[in-house]
């Protein structure tokens, strides 16, 4: 058993999930591929909103995946960036946002 | 910003023989990873065989104005490897009577070479179909003598393929040198005012993309797509297709690689994309790449690690086309780099 909760060289065997339930993990990487094809969104788009999302998610498989994609697709650090700070602004807004929930408490309890 | 080659600077990479054991040990030694011919075999494709040849790539020397980080070549102002007129000619003689319909001149800078302009207008005169000739863009600009190339290229009606890693200054620049970026781009303005990768234009004008670290490159047609939206967005450029090309592990990249501590990882990511589809369209199945001194090789990948042809037939002089056919095609661990994902060649992708 490893030391680490994560491994980076776990990443490589995603795709033996398959072997302890072949239909349900066909399944998903099925869905998977066809969500990242070039849609109403380019790839390129896809792949930022990929980046931002596996941030939020504090995902670090997410994060080595995509960032390597971005860099594949040409995708520049600039925009990488950009993408992890709308993640970040969507994780701060949505606290800060419960805000006017402690308020609204607030106000209805201390006269 | 290295401004020397391996070569100049003594580097233990700049030797062929370390260049093999290295891309013969580790990760490969110790069977973490197959081995090319290990892989080929699962389908069949071993010995890898030639197919009608297409291609005759020429290379006329290493010597080059840019020390650009990956290159494969290690070219740079210090190589003096030029090929001579005596080796021209033998090219020449082969040009007149090969099968092969495209004759592809690389370097280096080929401009460099003293004998470049005399060479390509004999060449032209052979009626060889499709004529490139692989310019860096910023020898345009380097120098006056230079500066006419692009009517030079016009009037002998030479294909131009022309290296340009990204649309943004920045990603550019860190690959090949400050000041790249904007030299190249006055030069592919001067390309497209001759007429060169203009929209329906016989004058063709491609472009080369290899990405600038230890990563494979994207959808080579996204990528066109990317490239042309923005060289025209902000400059007003045109040109017709973009060629994705892999960085294949040796010379300059293969010493980034280890310095960077890529190498295991990046091996591990080209034989993870291997693709059987994609060998049977490598290009060394339709090339025969020729150095500056006149050898034959598979490859120019090939040449850089100096493996010669297995075949009797081994310089130009000999040259015997029939003969040189009926060769197995030299192999090592860098030929993953041609046989990931979409695949790659000198022009670009092949599956």
């Amino acid at each position: 058993m490893s030391k680490n909760y994560y491994d980076a060289a776990d990443l490589r065997k995603f795709g033996k999930i398959t072997e302890w339930n072949e239909e349900l993990g066909a399944k998903f990487f099925d869905y998977y591929g066809k969500v990242f094809e070039e849609g109403s969104l380019t790839a390129r788009e896809k792949s930022l909103i990929a980046l931002a999302v596996a941030h939020t998610e504090q995902c670090p498989y997410c994060i080595d995946a995509y960032t390597k994609d971005g860099l594949q697709k040409g995708i520049t650090k600039e925009e990488m960036m950009e993408a992890v700070h709308v993640g970040a602004a969507i994780k701060s807004g949505a606290t800060l946002v419960h805000g006017v929930q402690m308020m609204n408490i607030v106000n209805k309890l201390d006269s | 910003m290295a401004t020397k080659s391996l070569k100049a600077r003594n580097n233990d990479i700049a030797n062929t023989e370390r260049q093999l054991e290295i891309l013969s040990n580790g990760i490969f030694a110790n069977r973490e990873l197959p081995t090319f011919a290990t892989k080929i075999k699962e389908t069949n494709q071993f010995p890898l065989r030639p197919k009608k040849l297409e291609i005759l790539q020429i290379n006329l020397g290493y010597m080059c104005n840019q020390v650009c980080d990956h290159c494969h070549v290690d070219a740079g102002p210090d190589r003096n490897e030029i090929m001579t007129i005596e080796t021209m000619n033998h090219c020449l003689e082969v040009i007149k009577k090969t099968g092969a319909q495209t004759l592809d001149l690389t370097g280096g800078a080929p401009e460099m070479n003293p004998n470049f302009r005399w060479f390509v207008e004999e060449a032209s005169k052979t009626g060889i179909k499709d004529f490139i000739v692989r310019s860096n863009l910023t020898i345009i600009k380097a120098n006056k003598k230079y500066h006419d190339l692009p009517d030079f290229f016009k009037k002998h009606g030479v294909h131009v393929v022309s290296s340009l890693p990204h649309y943004t200054k920045g990603k550019t620049d860190k690959q090949r040198g400050n000041g790249v970026f904007d030299k190249s781009i006055e030069a592919l303005k001067s390309l497209n005012k001759v007429g060169y990768g203009m929209p329906n234009s016989d004058l063709r004008l491609d472009l080369v993309y290899n990405p600038s670290g230890a990563f494979l490159p994207g959808n080579q047609q996204a990528l066109e797509q990317d490239f042309k939206k923005a060289l025209k967005a902000d400059f007003d450029i045109n040109f017709h297709n973009l060629f994705a090309i892999t960085n294949l592990p040796i010379s300059r990249f293969l010493d980034y690689l280890i310095a960077s501590e890529n190498y295991d990882d990046y091996m591990t990511t080209l034989v993870d994309a291997y693709n059987p589809v994609a060998v049977q369209n490598v290009m060394c199945t339709n090339t025969i790449s020729v150095s500056w001194d006149g050898f034959l090789y598979d490859c120019d990948f090939n040449q850089m690690l100096n493996l010669k042809v297995a075949s009797k037939v081994q310089h130009i002089s000999d040259y015997h086309e029939e003969l040189l056919q009926n060769r197995n095609i030299v192999i090592n661990q860098h030929c993953f780099g041609c046989t990931a994902g979409a695949g790659s060649s000198c022009q670009g992708v092949v599956a």
